[in-house]
């Protein structure tokens, strides 16, 4: 055993840090802090920083732009840029369809896509979920016929993260009808340009835009946009979504909003008493910052653990870092609001009495993050992993 | 960062869990429960000629160097079997002090007993109004010719009716809550003005009362700076959580391990209550917990020695914080899970449950540790 990182660990960390510090604007920083949205042009000019470091995609292979760094030197990455905090890379590209394409895709398609999606050339979205396909993806209706070169693609997805921006949008769509379920499912690349994409915006509960429907009619994708093999795409959906698991933790993110929340409670307000002088405010902080240290020795345990596995096979005692990761945003965001008090009244964050700069709009985040625990596979559905993969019922 | 153990560690897991599945089962542990002495003399031979006993001493003192690490491996193997033997008051926790505060002369003598298995230790410490308050002793030990002389009472000193010596705490000078003027002595139960009042508690286990009136001790009895033993105090009762987390991941994987097993068996309604989604969803929850237990457990581990005596208890406090909550849920839905046979006293479970209940009751509950955070610099400062 080897508890606690080694001087190599700790002095790569101290590297990142001192990277981020001279790299980063302090408005991108403070905007993230204060829990506010990054733009595109922002997201896109951070990860040409980070491409010209080298550290846009650290976890691929080396041959495309990966760093070679092993799952701890990444999870200590992540950790910094999310505590720090920096923005992440659009995770569509370089954690979904990325590692798809490299993984799974043609020598074609990897130079044709990977350089441009750890640049951000390219921005990604993911055409997974449908009205009636949620959980129970594989029901998925979405159809894709073969015609000539091309597959024409007929249906609508739904809850597609940032598909305003995007350029381009992965999708699974059923090329067997006649097949079971699972086993009837293609892969496929396709231009939002391509006639017959149309995106719908849908307003969330905390006022913002990110998710949208897209829908398809008669869309004719090149033949050659088709990743691995016809009928394999649920294959692929399975890896995705295990790389998706595994990065949905996020303790950096848990671990900055509660030495914020320690930070702003400690200071005296405007009743005079710093709210830390409330023994219930404490208990409350202390025991969210028990289970973050509890979950982040857990993560360090299942990245420890990967080393002696394969990508692609995800340790199903992944699902403990996304439930528990979900559970802790939504619970760090929920202690924020409880401590902002009636500020939390005000919607827009531009708006309201003098005095509570930093506390405007806080109940957004806190109604935005309900969706960590729906998204990337419902907290339920990954209780059903633990319970028939890890325990066998 | 790695969390494999190493071979050694591997061997001496191997030996230690084959050693309590051979020769502690449910059954036996019944008997060992029911008989007057309320623990195995033979059982203990056994640890000793395992080497257990002597594990985490260092071998100039008649050890065999052991780390927190081992510790780890066999609490959590004793906490499996609900061990009733006292390995945590005797080899970690009066271990512990011997190790940090007494002189090598006393070491010299006292390990190799300890580790032989013929000197049974009881750390004397907690007193009724001090409730988990470390500092807060208010025994006095006032300095005569040649010693000293004790005078107060201890409460609640699990194995200190059948130790054949205790570790007291003892204050020479201070105020009753400060930290400082806090003396430990090695007294003979057998002394003058020393009564035991033994009682047994609700994990199969005993504890006592020791009264001490005018209890003389010879200076050569005396473990380090008798105004200046606090240090070494906390220091011993920090290995003592981090052995008990682990005794209690040993029981709570116990417990799952026995729902689980339970519910692929249990048939009603003509199927297995494992296919049931509530039953498995909270079996899954289960799992969490005991994952995020032994992870704060090995969090312990790490933190027994760091040198910064805040971080340390604050590492500590988190680690027994998260073995409360995990062990309460899942001693509670074992018992939910099996349903009126959990309720039994003939099935194991429910002594598991009452094991993890009493183990949030030793060095500090939930509440207590929570406090303790909220009191402190946080847990998450930038590493």
């Amino acid at each position: 055993m080897q508890l606690g990182f080694t001087d190599e660990e700790i002095a790569f960390r101290g590297e990142v840090r001192h990277f981020l510090g001279s790299a980063l604007s302090e408005e991108a920083r403070r905007k993230l802090r204060e829990g506010r949205r990054l733009g595109k042009e922002e997201l896109v000019a951070w990860t040409r920083i980070l491409h010209a470091r080298g550290w846009a995609v650290p976890h691929w292979p080396l041959e495309w732009g990966g760093t070679g760094w092993d799952p701890i030197r990444q999870m200590i990455f992540r950790d910094e840029v999310q505590q720090f905090p920096a923005p992440e890379t659009l995770s569509f590209g370089t954690s979904m369809v990325g590692p798809v394409i490299y993984t799974f895709g043609s020598r074609a398609q990897k130079e044709r896509f990977l350089p441009r999606i750890a640049r951000l050339d390219d921005w990604w979205c993911q055409g997974f979920s449908e009205p009636g396909a949620g959980s129970d993806l594989a029901s998925l209706k979405t159809r894709a016929v073969r015609d000539g070169d091309h597959y024409v693609v007929n249906g609508q997805k739904a809850w597609t993260t940032l598909a305003q921006h995007a350029d381009w949008i992965f999708v699974l769509a059923r090329t067997d009808p006649s097949a079971r379920k699972q086993n009837g499912i293609s892969f496929l690349l396709v231009d939002m340009t391509t006639p017959g994409v149309t995106v719908r915006p849908v307003e969330t509960i905390d006022g913002g835009f990110e998710i949208n429907e897209v829908f398809f009619e008669d869309v004719r994708v090149p033949a050659e946009n088709l990743v691995g093999e016809e009928n394999k795409g649920w294959d692929y959906a399975k890896f995705l979504l295990g790389n998706e698991r595994n990065g949905q933790a996020r303790v950096g993110l848990s671990k900055a909003r509660a030495r914020r929340i320690r930070d702003l409670a400690t200071a005296p307000c405007d009743a005079g008493e710093p709210r830390m002088a409330d023994p219930v405010f404490r208990r409350r902080l202390a025991a969210l910052e028990v289970e973050i240290k509890a979950l982040e020795m857990t993560q360090l345990r299942v990245i420890a653990a990967e080393r002696g596995r394969g990508e692609g096979k995800p340790d199903p005692a992944s699902s403990i870092l996304k439930i528990r990761g979900s559970e802790l945003q939504q619970a760090t965001t929920e202690l924020l609001m409880d401590l902002i008090g009636p500020a939390a009244l005000v919607r827009h964050a531009d708006e309201g009495p003098q005095g509570h700069d930093w506390a405007r709009g806080g109940a957004s985040t806190y109604f935005n993050l309900r969706k960590l625990s729906i998204y990337g596979g419902s907290n339920e559905i990954q209780r059903t992993i633990i319970a028939k993969a890890i325990l066998g019922l | 960062m790695n969390f494999e153990f190493s071979e050694e560690q591997n061997l001496l897991k191997d030996s230690v869990d084959r050693a309590f599945a051979k020769s502690y089962g449910f059954e036996r542990r019944m008997q060992v429960l029911g008989s007057a002495p309320g623990w195995s003399r033979e059982a203990w031979t056994q640890m000793a000629d395992l080497g257990l006993l002597g594990l985490p001493f260092a071998a100039g003192d008649g050890g065999f160097d052991g780390g927190p690490v081992e510790t780890m491996i066999v609490m959590e193997a004793i906490g499996r079997a609900l061990a009733l033997e006292p390995y945590a008051q005797t080899v970690v926790l009066a271990g512990a002090v011997l190790r940090h505060g007494a002189s090598a002369a006393l070491r010299a003598h006292l390990v190799p007993q300890v580790a032989e298995g013929r000197l049974v230790l009881a750390f004397a410490h907690g007193e009724t109004q001090a409730r988990w308050a470390l500092s807060d002793v208010a025994t006095r030990a006032v300095r005569v010719d040649g010693g000293y002389r004790l005078t107060g009472r201890k409460v609640l000193v699990v194995a200190g009716g059948i130790a054949d010596r205790l570790v007291v705490s003892a204050r020479t000078a201070g105020g009753r809550t400060e930290a400082q003027g806090i003396g430990l002595f090695l007294v003979d139960p057998a002394s003058a003005g020393v009564s035991v009042t033994a009682y047994a508690t609700h994990d199969g286990r005993r504890a006592a009362d020791i009264g001490l009136d005018d209890v003389f001790v010879a200076d050569a009895d005396v473990i380090g700076d008798p105004a200046g033993a606090f240090p070494v105090i906390a220091r011993a009762v920090g290995e003592a959580i981090a052995a008990l987390c682990a005794e209690a991941v040993g029981a709570m994987d116990e417990a799952l391990a026995m729902t689980v097993d339970y519910l692929k068996t249990r048939t009603q309604f003509g199927v297995t209550i494992g296919s049931f989604q509530a039953l498995q969803h909270r079996a899954a929850d289960m799992f969490v917990a005991l994952e995020q237990a032994r992870s704060m457990a090995l969090y312990a581990v790490m933190s027994v020695a760091e040198p910064d005596a805040v971080r340390r208890a604050a590492a500590l406090s988190a680690a027994k914080v998260q073995i409360g909550i995990s062990g309460r849920f899942i001693g509670q839905q074992a018992i939910q899970l099996h349903g009126g046979i959990g309720m039994t006293m003939e099935y194991k479970v429910g002594h598991l449950f009452k094991r993890l209940t009493m183990i949030d009751k030793e060095f500090g509950d939930v509440d207590h540790h929570l406090a303790c955070l909220g009191e402190g610099p946080g847990l998450l400062e930038a590493s």
